[in-house]
């Protein structure tokens, strides 16, 4: 083989590789992911064993601490359907009643529980960042 | 406190204004800086001679840490210097009379 | 005063368009004066920017609360240190910093090349004006730094809690300096595109700007995984954050492009590659300063108005469409001069390590955007989590620290593949004894991990054996003692081992993580004083509460209220290893809704964390004591009827009493994380190793070098 077809061919090769691999990254994506969702649309749609990303605001009241675990519940930002969730792992310090959260939540035996270390708090005013305890950068 | 601020407005704008006109200024006075800058062709051909006396040290020093036989050394080395060579030609021809030597690097 | 800001914020638009149409005019008249006058305008700019900036900063310091921005950031309250930081906590103060920090670095660069490349640099400066002016425009039109109200409120919002630690305060100036350092290399790339010149002298320029750049970032990026591990009751400093990934992502290709730009300058190759690089790096840098304060992923950061969105989509598709028309129209004159020689030549591991660090650069980049590639494909918008990016990114990383081990051992040009065989010996039992001593103690359970040690152990084995072949091949010349060799090696080849030093440095970063995240023992426990808990081979015991009401005893100047924590006795195997203090401090909120008393501690609460770091381990320690507990919400409630609003505070003594008398029990976040010492470590050698890599040669060695060099060319000329 000449040397350009030889280039020819490891050009191939490579370029092929990278599209397989791609597409694995691709496809894995879009079945690991997990869709964000408010309390109303994750009440029309939970099903077990599926992980979700419950958005919404921590109703008034309804924090409370039990052995290692927090129950609260999240409402939708506008009113209207609540779902209690039981959460365990690290509870970012912004977290209030009152404010945005996302807590990644799979429905197990009825009950939606929080999955460990997943709680963000959104901070309200506008430019302060609240992260889960995560890094925040400008 | 206002009138401070637009004193001040006023210095900025002055700084701000013979700063920029500099260069406007100097040509009107016939300041011909330029030709005593490299032309682009020569910053070019200096730029690869530097690169070129890299690679050069480079190979020697990958034969020395035991990278390459000396016979691969010997086809390099004899490659890079021709192909140095070739761009103190061009730096000769380009600047005339005068040798590279003797313009300094 | 606010006035002058805005004059200010005027003036700099105006200096921005005047300097791009003099450079524009410059480049194409060939009228040196005009571009003279450009590049002067960056001067101008740079001086209009601080004043304003000074202007904002006066502000903040003097509590001057008729600005918005300080009424809504600073108070009377908050200590100089973080009043004079807090200009960059805010959206419009932090497009200020980024305004200013460009026009100061842009300065910097053209001043540097101001005597060569005068058609490149005029079109890099019209093209750093055009930055220049839009966020400027930004400021003016959207979000201004100089808005007032009045009147004047007595007394500031003051700064978020979170933001009260000194880390905090660095990591945005060296970010930003980072990101602003990425546009120089797009400008001058893009300049040169234009002219039509990506040569040899272009390189030579580049690379400093792209250096410089890649170092800022770097740090700015560690700063603040250091800030996340050592500040935020987290315990972590990596989360694959959207706003952690947008600043990786540019150093990621920026790293390529140092390592591709050699190859370019070897055999002039890959000049497409390299400006693609070049302006993909830029725009990260523009995409990662949009992320942060659009609001756009708002399942993360909860940052600014969406009214930026628009306009920083619009900078972006730009950028791309601009540079996709530069390289397509410019493609013949990108053409590669040669091919690779052979596949056994640093040329080709080079390579190798660019896809790599694209591959990666791409991983991050599509879980990052994903929620709104999702969205877009799929109407939902979805996320993907940490598991995600490890399961690409390790192997990625893992391959990444293998080649860093084997470029330094292979040649320039053309290897010579028995003494590459022979070379590889040393390395590779490196590994082999790593391994070995490993799985002997036991370490099996992690393949990652034990695969990552065994790489890094790779590569310190060739980067070891580099040094010592090369000190003595440096003694057998000059005939100098080791160290003294040694020394004169590196010097006189900085960029050869300044990189391997860096390479040492990513390997012992790599071991670092790769340790701190697989053998890290993490516990969760309600405690009462006097319990413990069993952390890997540690117990960690509760040994009795804290409280301290701050006001009286803020020495951190965290401005909190009351702080509640506890003492906790850190032990191994019977023996005492560290004392911790945790804390949790707690805030006023502001809201008299809450009552008197009740305010007082209803505010944010930040974690304070304490910690032992050591260089075998960390151990973490983090509380959250329980403020809610019958005894304390009696107090507050008894306060919020009793008390009026200027006696609350006696209560806070009543409330740290109570708390020390009868501690409820606290919920604990313990730690042990090996090995997390060295990723700083690591970090530092990175970038000590890049320092030297970049330092100039003193112009003497430089000479003398070149004048051998010339003579023996010459002699070579006789040989050919």
């Amino acid at each position: 083989m000449n040397p350009a077809r030889k280039r020819t061919v490891r050009l191939v090769v490579a370029l092929s590789a990278a599209v397989v691999l791609a597409s694995a990254l691709i496809y894995t994506s879009f079945s690991a992911a997990s869709p964000a969702l408010s309390p109303t649309q994750l009440v029309r749609q939970a099903q077990p064993g599926r992980s979700y990303q419950l958005t919404g605001t921590v109703v008034h009241g309804s924090v409370r601490h039990v052995g290692n675990t927090l129950d609260f519940r999240v409402a939708d930002r506008a009113g209207g359907t609540t779902i209690p969730v039981a959460y365990t792992g690290t509870v970012p310090d912004p977290f209030r009643e009152g404010r945005e959260v996302i807590v990644t939540v799979d429905k197990q035996h009825g009950q939606f529980v929080g999955e460990r270390d997943s709680l963000i708090t959104k901070c309200p005013s506008k430019y302060k960042s609240a992260p889960a305890g995560e890094k925040q950068n400008y | 406190m206002q009138a401070v601020a637009v004193i001040l407005a006023f210095v900025l704008l002055a700084v701000v204004l013979f700063v920029i006109s500099g260069p406007l200024r100097a040509r009107r006075a016939g300041d011909a800086q330029e030709q005593t800058h490299p032309s682009f062709e020569q910053a070019e051909l200096e730029a690869a001679r530097e690169a070129k006396y890299r690679e050069i040290r480079d190979a020697e020093l990958d034969l020395r840490t035991g990278k390459l036989s000396r016979a691969d050394y010997e086809s390099i080395d004899g490659t890079l210097r021709a192909e140095a060579l070739k761009i103190l030609d061009r730096l000769r021809a380009l600047a005339g009379a005068e040798t590279p030597e003797t313009n300094g690097d | 005063m606010p006035v002058l800001g805005r004059i200010c914020l005027l003036l700099a638009l105006v200096i921005c368009v005047y300097g791009i149409g003099a450079s524009l005019y410059g480049a194409r008249s060939g009228r040196v004066e005009f571009s003279d006058s450009g590049r002067r305008a960056v001067y101008a700019l740079a001086i209009v920017l601080t004043a304003a900036f000074a202007v904002l900063e006066v502000a903040f310091l003097r509590n001057d609360f008729a600005f918005n921005t300080v009424a809504d950031t600073s108070s009377r309250t908050t200590p100089t240190f973080y009043r004079a930081a807090a200009v960059w906590s805010s959206q419009e103060g932090s497009l200020l910093l980024w305004a200013w920090l460009l026009s100061l670095w842009s300065s910097l660069a053209l001043f540097l090349v101001r005597k060569r490349m005068r058609d490149i640099a005029a079109y890099a400066t019209a093209i750093l004006l055009g930055f220049g002016a839009f966020f400027i425009a930004l400021m003016i039109f959207y979000a201004t730094p100089f808005a007032t109200r009045s009147p004047a409120p007595v007394e500031g919002v003051g700064l978020d809690p979170l933001l009260r630690f000194p880390t905090m305060m660095i990591h945005p100036p060296m970010l930003y300096s980072g990101y602003t350092l990425c546009t120089i290399p797009l400008a001058f790339a893009m300049g040169a595109l234009i002219a039509r010149r990506v040569d040899a002298d272009w390189i030579r320029a580049t690379r400093r700007f792209a250096f410089a750049a890649w170092l800022f970032l770097g740090v700015g990026i560690l700063l603040g995984a250091r800030w996340s591990y050592a500040e935020l009751g987290w315990g972590g400093y990596w989360g694959w954050d959207a706003v952690e990934n947008a600043s990786l992502m540019p150093w990621l290709t920026g790293t390529a492009f140092l390592h591709s730009l050699m190859v370019q300058e070897k055999r002039g190759m890959l000049k497409v590659w390299n400006v693609s690089l070049v302006l993909a790096t830029g725009t990260l840098a523009i995409m990662g300063t949009f992320l942060v304060r659009s609001g756009v992923l708002n399942s993360i950061h909860a940052f600014g108005g969406a009214t930026l969105g628009v306009p920083f989509v619009t900078l972006i598709g730009v950028l791309i469409a601009g540079s996709i028309y530069l390289v397509v129209s410019r493609r013949e004159m990108l053409r590669s001069e040669h091919r690779l020689d052979s596949l056994l030549s640093r040329e080709s591991i080079f390579l190798a390590n660019n896809v790599v660090l694209v591959a990666l650069c791409f991983v991050i980049f599509w879980g990052t955007y994903f929620p709104l590639i999702s969205e877009a494909l799929t109407g939902n918008e979805a996320s993907v989590g940490p598991p995600w990016f490890d399961r690409y990114t390790v192997p990625l990383a893992l391959v990444l620290v293998l080649l860093s081990g084997i470029g330094p051992v292979i040649a320039w040009r053309r290897a010579t593949l028995a003494n590459a065989r022979r070379n590889f010996v040393a390395p590779l039992l490196s590994a082999l004894v790593a391994l070995v001593a490993l799985l002997a103690a036991g370490v099996s359970h992690k393949p990652f991990a034990l695969a990552m040690f065994c790489c890094a152990a790779f590569v310190l084995g060739a980067v070891g054996q580099e040094f010592v072949r090369g000190t003595l091949a440096r003694r057998a010349i000059a005939g100098e003692a080791p160290p003294v060799a040694l020394l004169a090696l590196v010097r006189r080849n900085r960029r050869r081992y300044g990189g391997y030093i860096v390479h040492i440095g990513i390997a012992v970063l790599f071991v670092g993580v790769a340790a701190s995240s697989s053998f890290q023992h993490a516990v969760e426990q309600r405690l009462s004083p006097g319990s413990s808990s069993r952390v890997g081979a540690y117990t960690l015991r509760y040994v009795r509460p804290t409280a301290t009401v701050t006001p009286k005893n803020d020495a951190a100047h965290t401005g909190s209220t009351l702080s509640l924590g506890a003492v906790v006795d850190v032990s191994k195997h019977g023996h005492h290893v560290a004392t911790l203090r945790p804390s949790e401090g707690f805030y006023d909120s502001g809201e008299p809704a809450q009552g008197t008393v009740g305010h007082l501690i209803g505010g944010q609460a930040v974690s304070h964390i304490s910690m032992s770091a050591g260089p075998t381990r960390d151990v973490w320690t983090a509380i959250a004591p329980d403020i809610s507990a019958p005894a304390l919400a009696r107090i507050v409630t008894i306060g919020n009827r009793t008390l009026p609003a200027d006696e609350a505070v006696v209560a806070l003594g009543f409330l740290a009493r109570a708390y020390l008398k009868n501690p409820p029990p606290a919920q604990f976040h313990f730690i042990v994380s090996p090995l997390v010492m060295w990723i700083w470590l690591g970090g530092l050698i990175v970038f000590g190793g890049g320092l030297i890599a970049i330092w100039p040669a003193p112009s003497a060695v430089r000479r003398r070098v070149a004048m051998r060099s010339r003579a023996r060319s010459a002699h070579g000329l006789a040989r050919a």
